[in-house]
């Protein structure tokens, strides 16, 4: 089956405030249409010793779901978030401590990863941590006509036949990370790739606005 | 002197090798280990598999057991695998709960029994809302060198070819369930899903396979999951460096190769253990 690309990449409304929280040393909060993720960065701080690594900071990411415990599906979620924070992060700056980032997830309706990488990246700037580019997450939906849906909402993410969701670097617009569901083509994958690679130049957009917004009020 | 290098400056060791288009264990960088299987090793489960790449070994065994479906999905039974990395395996896991790297994993394989649909769930069901069949999936590392996700999907694979459910028939006068263990079917398996790891050094040399050490040092890592009809079940990529869309698609072509290779091993291993019986 063809899938047809849309010709300009539609996400839902985003928003994001940054500072929030008082006792992290950054914090953010990001919202893509109704999901809405927290975000807390602490550190650099002291490391407990069984975790210490000697050239580099050790970075932890807690990922608390809405309700209940976290379960084995935050567990990927937190692997997914904290390699692709290590590989944006300047770790080795701060050898021997600790960095500690906390998502808590507001409410989800769709596309959360890529929400929780959204807010992750807005609070480790807040943080003013050394990192060597940004990150942004956009999620794709194939609907079941073949269609590309960018980020889609919890029933169009259930009416899909599969769901990816990436991580676009800021310096190339290459893929950092890639978590998939369901199965595709090859071709499809490389549409979807492209797709997001567009939708991230507006997410970098919209995080430049931001921050400028922000700064602009303060000083 | 060679083995003083490796210890004090391991990426070194690695990167003199790479740079060479070789590997410290004599390989080239897109050649897999030996992969040995062994189907049916355990006689008490339902199905088993024992495969191993290079030296690591990863068992896999499938415990069927009756149960009620779900109320949300009346129809259909289900599946749960469990992957665990005991201490026995390497030194990097300690006693106690399940770490995040077997979390992780069960995680992923549960996603690419989900994704590929290696089983339908409906095949799972014997009277519709009352009584299904579970498949506990449990994976067991023995032996940790590296790759534990291929070696897992392997294994589960070879395992659920292997298994083979007692008839159950739902007595109409009692409503209880009787079980003929001496008539037993195949488990109609529809796809083959293979996975295909790698690891990406100093941002651009792809390896495959990689063994514990290539793992631990290696700045990213990537597994890609096809079927037989050259569909991708799963593209993972935990995080680390990027990469290109260019790069993404050596690592797919090498990925459908591989998936080829380890079909045939599979059917070889199968016609072997029907021949024997």
């Amino acid at each position: 089956m063809e899938v047809s690309a849309p010709s300009n990449v539609s996400l839902r409304e985003f928003g994001c405030e940054q500072s929030l929280l008082s006792r992290p040393d950054g914090s953010a909060s990001f919202v893509q249409g109704d999901t809405s993720v927290m975000a807390g960065v602490y550190g650099p701080a002291e490391v407990k010793v069984s975790k210490e690594i000697y050239d580099r900071a050790t970075l932890e990411v807690l990922v608390q779901p809405k309700v209940g415990l976290p379960s084995v599906r935050e567990r990927s979620q937190e692997q997914c978030v904290r390699e692709t924070c290590e590989e944006a992060l300047l770790l080795t700056l701060h050898p021997r401590s600790s960095l500690t980032l906390v998502l808590q997830v507001l409410h989800d309706d769709g596309s959360l990863l890529s929400c929780c990488l959204n807010a992750a990246c807005m609070a480790l700037m807040d943080a003013g941590l050394p990192m060597s580019c940004l990150f942004c997450g956009v999620t794709c939906a194939i609907s079941a006509y073949g269609q590309i849906i960018t980020d889609p909402t919890s029933a169009q993410e259930k009416e899909s036949r599969a769901l990816m969701t990436f991580a676009i670097d800021s310096k190339e617009r290459k893929v950092m990370m890639s978590s998939t569901k369901g199965s595709f083509s090859v071709h499809e994958l490389q549409q979807c790739v492209a797709v997001s690679q567009r939708a991230s130049e507006r997410i970098f957009q919209f995080y430049r606005d931001s921050v400028r917004r922000r700064y602009s009020k303060s000083l | 002197m060679a083995a003083g290098f490796k210890t004090a400056e391991p990426l070194e060791y690695h990167m003199s090798f790479l740079k060479e288009n070789c590997r410290p264990d004599g390989r080239e960088l897109s050649e897999f280990r030996t992969t040995t299987l062994n189907i049916g090793s355990i006689s008490t489960a339902d199905g088993s598999a024992l495969v191993k790449l290079g030296s690591t070994t990863v068992i896999c065994g499938i415990k069927a057991e009756l149960a009620n479906p779900t109320v949300e999905a009346p129809g259909k039974g289900y599946i749960v695998p469990n992957v665990d990395l005991p201490p026995l395996c390497s030194s990097r896991f300690r006693p106690g709960p399940p770490g995040e790297q077997a979390q992780a994993s069960s995680q992923f394989i549960a996603d690419v029994i989900e994704s590929s649909e290696i089983i339908k769930p409906e095949d799972l069901c014997i009277d519709r809302g009352k009584l299904c069949w579970v498949l506990y999936c449990d994976i067991m590392c023995l032996d940790y060198d590296g790759n534990i996700l291929d070696a897992c999907i392997i294994a589960l694979l070879a395992a659920l070819k292997n298994t083979r459910l007692p008839k159950v028939t739902v007595n109409k006068a009692t409503c209880k369930p009787e079980i003929d263990l001496k008539e037993r079917h195949e488990l109609p398996v529809h796809k083959h899903p293979v996975g295909t790891s790698f690891c990406i050094f100093q941002d651009s040399i792809l390896i495959v396979d990689p063994t514990a050490d290539e793992e631990s040092l290696s700045t990213s890592r990537l597994s890609v999951v096809t079927d037989e009809e050259e569909r991708l079940c799963s593209l993972h990529k935990p995080g680390g460096t990027s990469l290109s869309a260019e790069k993404l698609q050596t690592c797919i072509n090498r990925a459908t190769a591989r998936q080829r290779e380890i079909q045939k091993l599979i059917e070889k291993v199968l016609n072997s253990v029907k021949a024997a019986q």
